[in-house]
């Protein structure tokens, strides 16, 4: 299927140490999946290895985005295409600040020579952020600069409100947010859902899964999909811990 | 690292190239290579100075040889300077000209295609741009006038104001300061001679742009600057030099005098091409309550070494120096600040920010002397360097003299990099490296470039712009 994030027996490794082995996903535009795991079955690298973080080197397999080859593009060049993720860690950049940040990135995807609208760009930004409750006065702070961790899961919501991805994952984005805050990013990410977008939601936790419902869960576990299903599974696996998968994992082989 | 993109490679190779042109050398007047007593004789002659002028300079030629290399300090690259290879003289031959229309084509060309904009011509108070030796253009506004500021080159300065200027002439940076101020004295030619009356507050800030347009010529441009009481005047300098094959040398000497409550603030940006070995010399003396800010900021030429000082001789003084230097492959950026504290309660200032790239070297020398019988005086100096790569190098050599007990002295510094996390981040956003990079190098210096007035500020982006872009590989 071309209108999807469609990556099949992914192997990739770190330093030689295989974390992905034969990880096979499909998302269809306007689907929401979620992957959930324990610590260590790979899920944030998978995150990187799509982002195209040069640490992480692919062995085997494809991602397509679109039909296209994910994996064939340069970092930015897959951000442009319509790639986005958000950071389980956003970095600082000091003396950048918000707006001119968020400015670069639009402007990177502009013709040369073509400028953008500045009137246009700060009117929508202000929008995006009365959305995610963000203050005015954010747009001058540096990217990230002296962030709460709420703060800066909201920044990657509202970067990615700004550069309208085809395909977004989001990488632990509940990590460190109070219920309030979880709600907020939660209610950008829902105002965000489309026909035309795919998203893929990394957590460890069922409880982001009640604010951002997903269409399908999978199970990740040792560099793989071990399992998938509705969203009833991930309710299932919170009620039953991640032993239960490996167990069954280990009676069905 | 990647390779750049093919855009960035475009980009790189318009932005490397703009610069580099020069024009057929039609020079009325040209003193020849090497540099003797006869050298001095004829520029002493073509200007028609006054005789204790001649006397100083042939003076100043003998201490120029007697002091040898700073080389025991400094870089052996200094090693390199043939100095009987350079043109120590050369001049279209006129008069500076007092209006646009009497500016020769070729030098109104240079100017277009440095993007000196039309209305910052207008609009400024007074230009004194320098066409290799002497001043094309020189136009001080009627209203400047009116106010008793005078703003000629150095040649007219000296020539129409002597009782005005010989009295501070070479007496804030003496001859024998250095080898290479000693070389400007002896050879000296254009550069701007200003003075400010008591109480006239120049309200727009007077510009003068820099060119050397001639192979192996050494450029040696002379400046002072007298702010009379309560007066204050903000003066900017730029460069930009056209590409050449062999070094050329610049060797300039600017002298800064702020009388009592008097307050100078001379910008600089420096962007000679890569051969050039730009040393200079400036220093200011800042009377009681006068203060002195030099906002420094230097991104071209091969060598630079320059160390802004301020002699603080009144009770109250201030001096500050705001630096920023980007030292790419192939450049060495010895930069600095000077800070004489000669009376009580004088405070000064040194923020500098280096940024190292590839195989490129910065150097932070500073100096700070608070003697012992003074008491009250304060200092603060920040230093910060941004490694681009594993090979960019940095030093820092700050020298804090402080003798008694009765002052405040604090000083910080940082070496940083950026990381590869940063860039990843950025470029997961959509950045090239190279956008990556120069936000990062723009954010690092971001709050000294604000220092600099807008059109600077905005200049100043794009030349970090540029040397960033040009830097990834």
């Amino acid at each position: 299927m071309s209108d999807s994030l469609s990556i099949q027996n992914l192997h990739a490794s770190v330093d030689g140490n295989e974390i992905l082995k034969g990880l096979s996903l499909e998302i269809p535009k306007g689907e929401v999946h979620a992957i959930m795991g324990p610590n260590g079955s790979g899920k944030s690298t998978l995150s990187k290895v799509l982002a195209g973080h040069e640490d992480y080197e692919v062995t085997e397999g494809t991602a397509l985005m679109d039909g296209e080859d994910l994996l064939a593009l340069e970092i930015d060049e897959r951000s442009r295409a319509g790639f986005f993720l958000a950071f389980q860690y956003p970095h600082e950049i000091p003396g950048v600040s918000n707006a001119n940040f968020l400015r670069a990135a639009l402007q990177a995807r502009l013709p040369k020579g073509e400028e953008i609208d500045a009137v246009g760009f700060y009117k929508e930004m202000y929008e995006k952020m009365d959305a995610l409750s963000m203050d005015r006065k954010f747009t001058g702070r540096f990217v990230n600069d002296g962030f709460s961790g709420g703060e800066k899961k909201r920044n990657e919501i509202l970067q990615m409100m700004m550069l309208e991805p085809k395909y977004a994952v989001l990488d632990e984005t509940d990590s460190g947010l109070d219920i309030d805050a979880l709600k907020i990013v939660a209610e950008g990410v829902n105002r965000m859902r489309s026909p035309e977008r795919g998203f893929l939601v990394i957590t460890h936790y069922q409880r982001l899964l009640d604010y951002i419902v997903p269409d399908v869960v999978h199970v990740m576990f040792d560099g793989q999909i071990v399992k998938t299903g509705d969203k009833s599974l991930a309710l299932e696996l919170e009620e039953k811990g991640y032993d239960w998968v490996t167990e069954e994992l280990a009676v069905s082989a | 690292m990647s390779t750049p993109d093919s855009a960035t490679l475009e980009a790189v190779n318009i932005d490397q190239d703009a610069g580099n042109f020069s024009y057929a050398e039609d020079y009325a007047h040209d003193a020849g290579y090497g540099l003797t007593e006869d050298t001095i004789d004829y520029i002493s002659n073509v200007k028609g100075e006054a005789e204790w002028i001649r006397e100083f300079r042939k003076k100043a030629l003998k201490t120029f040889h007697d002091k040898p290399m700073p080389t025991n300090w400094a870089s052996k690259d200094l090693e390199n300077i043939i100095f009987q290879d350079i043109r120590y003289y050369l001049s279209k031959g006129q008069t500076p000209t007092r209006s646009w229309d009497e500016v020769p084509d070729d030098v109104k060309e240079t100017f277009e295609r440095l993007g000196i904009p039309e209305k910052e011509r207008k609009f400024l108070a007074g230009v004194e741009a320098q066409f290799d030796s002497e001043a094309a253009y020189s136009n001080v506004k009627e209203e400047l006038e009116k106010q008793g500021v005078i703003f000629v080159n150095s040649t007219e300065g000296l020539r129409e104001h002597p009782e005005l200027f010989r009295k501070w002439f070479g007496k804030v940076i003496p001859t024998g300061d250095n080898k290479f101020s000693a070389l400007n004295s002896a050879v000296f030619s254009g550069g701007s001679f200003i003075y400010v009356p008591p109480g006239v507050k120049v309200a727009h800030p007077l510009q003068a742009y820099f060119r050397i347009n001639a192979e192996n010529f050494g450029q040696f441009e002379r400046t002072l600057i007298i702010v009379d009481e309560g007066a204050e005047v903000t003066y900017m300098e730029g460069c930009t030099a056209p590409k050449f094959e062999t070094a050329t040398l610049h060797s300039a000497v600017v002298e800064l005098v702020a009388m009592k409550d008097a307050k100078i603030q001379y910008i600089t940006v420096q962007n000679w091409s890569n051969n050039v070995f730009n040393l200079v010399t400036k220093r200011g003396m800042a009377h009681e309550n006068a203060e002195i800010r030099w906002i420094d900021c230097n991104i071209g030429s091969r060598l630079t070494m320059k160390y802004p000082g301020v002699i603080m001789k009144g009770r109250k003084a201030r001096g500050e120096v705001i630096s920023i230097a980007l030292a790419n492959d192939g450049q060495h950026q010895d930069t600095g600040a000077k800070m004489i504290h000669a009376a009580d309660e004088t405070t000064s200032n040194i923020v500098a920010k280096s940024i190292s790239v590839g195989e490129g070297r910065s150097t932070y020398r500073g100096q700070v002397h608070i003697p012992k019988h003074l008491k009250g005086c304060k200092n603060n100096t920040e230093c910060d360097a941004l490694l681009i790569n594993s090979n960019s190098r940095t030093d820092t050599y700050p020298a804090i003299t402080v003798r008694g007990n009765q002052h405040a002295t604090q000083h910080e510094a940082s070496v940083s990099q950026v990381s590869e996390d940063q860039i990843f981040y950025m470029k997961q956003r959509g950045l090239s490296e190279g956008e990556a990079m120069s936000l990062s190098v723009n954010g690092f210096v971001n709050d000294l470039v604000r220092e600099f007035p807008m059109e600077y500020s905005v200049e100043l982006k794009r030349l970090i712009d540029m040397e960033m872009e040009g830097s990834v590989g």
